[in-house]
């Protein structure tokens, strides 16, 4: 059988330039999250992911973008993010993606943190240029 | 030869102001119940003053140049209070809209022996009413916003309360997202609560708050801490079986807090603390009830 394609069925975005903004996007994403079937337990690691990344591109990037994309593949749906920003980007990505290491004030969880709440994790940066961070969360097949 | 068309304007300001009163008089829209007439008039006329104080014929190409910023503030005042007053977005730009058309008549009438020029002309003032309208527009969503800042603190505030719920028990029911200037109201109001009832426990309830990230986290640590260094133990309740989860997946050490999967298992740890037995009294065979 051939693998399933994956198909974006809905797709919005959001500015995000203040603290108070991660409150309505996460308002948002857990209304796209229930829409496609996550559970209860699905949403709050997704959210908390979010509110994860989204903390860390406002304290390196001041403000940014966040995708959400509804997804399916088969019999599953999920729910994608992607958060772009225009910041001073991450050097060491594999640093950054350690426990514990922090180049802030942060616990040093955010990133690796995330990756462990998500079904996929995908960093990509360029120093200068900016970091976009895509996460994807599915329901069980 | 040609004088100037803002010369030429201001020259007919007073007429220009009848017409453009005349024409929000008669417009079916006009919202006279927010606004009286006399204010609408006045209103109108120090806008006009203003206006042909500091156009001049380089700003009227300009509109975007520094010497029109009394202009620009004043017409940003007159927009965001009527947000707050009530009126729609339509009502507020059609106000200076409706101001475009008067000003059009009058170079038409002027210069109606020139039609090239009077067509530059009219081109021009459409701009920069247009520009204004886009001013008014602008300001009308800031005030708008101005409101929703102003609820959502006022929202904060109110969902922050430090209740006693037994001598020497504080407790907090947390609602809502746990952000940086949250966490700190919250502290400060827990530790003022605990100096005047002279509490010794204090319960921080999350239930009500939908996910724990690494900065809620960090900033439950911090109110727990504080609250230890005055001398009080500080229990987290409400702990929901996703947030548990998501905190283990997260990474985050919270072993060294006393941890409650509910307000109610709180409140009963903190009457062992505090040495209280709440015991069930046996039914007495004349009223009901028996007190020591």
């Amino acid at each position: 059988m051939l693998p399933a394609t994956t198909n974006v069925t809905a797709t919005e975005t959001v500015f995000v330039g203040h603290e108070k903004d991660i409150m309505l996007l996460v308002t948002l994403i857990r209304q796209h999250a229930s829409l496609v079937g996550l559970t209860s337990l699905d949403q709050t690691k997704l959210i908390t992911a979010t509110s994860e990344l989204t903390r860390n591109m406002l304290n390196y990037a001041d403000k940014g973008q966040v995708i959400i994309d509804q997804l399916t593949r088969g019999n599953q749906r999920g729910v994608q993010l992607t958060f772009a920003d225009n910041g001073p980007g991450i050097a060491d990505i594999d640093q950054a993606m350690e426990d514990g290491y922090s180049s802030g004030l942060g616990l040093g969880l955010g990133l690796p943190g995330a990756k462990r709440l998500m079904d996929e994790f995908h960093i990509a940066s360029v120093v200068g240029q900016g970091t976009t961070v895509t996460i994807a969360k599915w329901t069980d097949e | 030869m040609t004088s100037s068309t803002v010369e030429l304007l201001r020259q007919k300001k007073k007429q220009i102001l009848t017409g453009w009163m005349n024409g929000q008089l008669a417009d079916s829209q006009l919202r006279d119940d927010l606004m009286a007439n006399e204010d609408l008039h006045a209103q109108s006329e120090k806008l006009l003053d203003t206006l042909f104080t500091v156009l001049t014929d380089d700003s009227l190409d300009h509109p975007d140049s520094a010497s029109l910023n009394p202009l620009v503030d004043m017409l940003s005042g007159i927009s965001k209070s009527r947000a707050r007053q009530g009126f729609t977005p339509r009502e507020t730009a059609n106000y200076i809209f409706s101001l475009k058309d008067t000003l059009l008549e009058t170079v038409q009438f002027a210069l109606k022996d020139n039609p090239e020029r009077l067509v530059g002309e009219s081109l021009k003032i459409g701009k920069f009413i247009d520009s204004l309208g886009i001013i008014t527009f602008e300001t009308f969503i800031q005030g708008r916003e101005e409101i929703i800042v102003r609820q959502t603190d006022e929202m904060i505030n109110v969902s922050t309360p430090v209740v006693q719920i037994w001598e020497g028990i504080l407790a907090v029911p947390l609602i809502g997202t746990l952000d940086s200037s949250r966490a700190l109201l919250v502290m400060e109001s827990l530790l003022q609560e605990i100096v005047n009832t002279g509490s010794s426990i204090a319960i921080l309830d999350i239930s009500g708050v939908p996910m724990v990230d690494t900065m809620v986290a960090q900033n439950l640590i911090k109110t727990v801490s504080a609250t230890r260094l005055m001398g009080a133990e500080c229990i987290i309740s409400g702990i929901r079986p996703e947030i548990a989860q998501t905190i283990v997946h997260l990474g985050i050490d919270l072993s060294t807090i006393v941890t409650k999967a509910s307000l109610a298992s709180a409140l009963k740890h903190s009457f062992r603390l505090l040495r209280l037995d709440v015991k069930k009294v046996p039914t007495s065979s004349s009223d009901g009830l028996a007190y020591d």
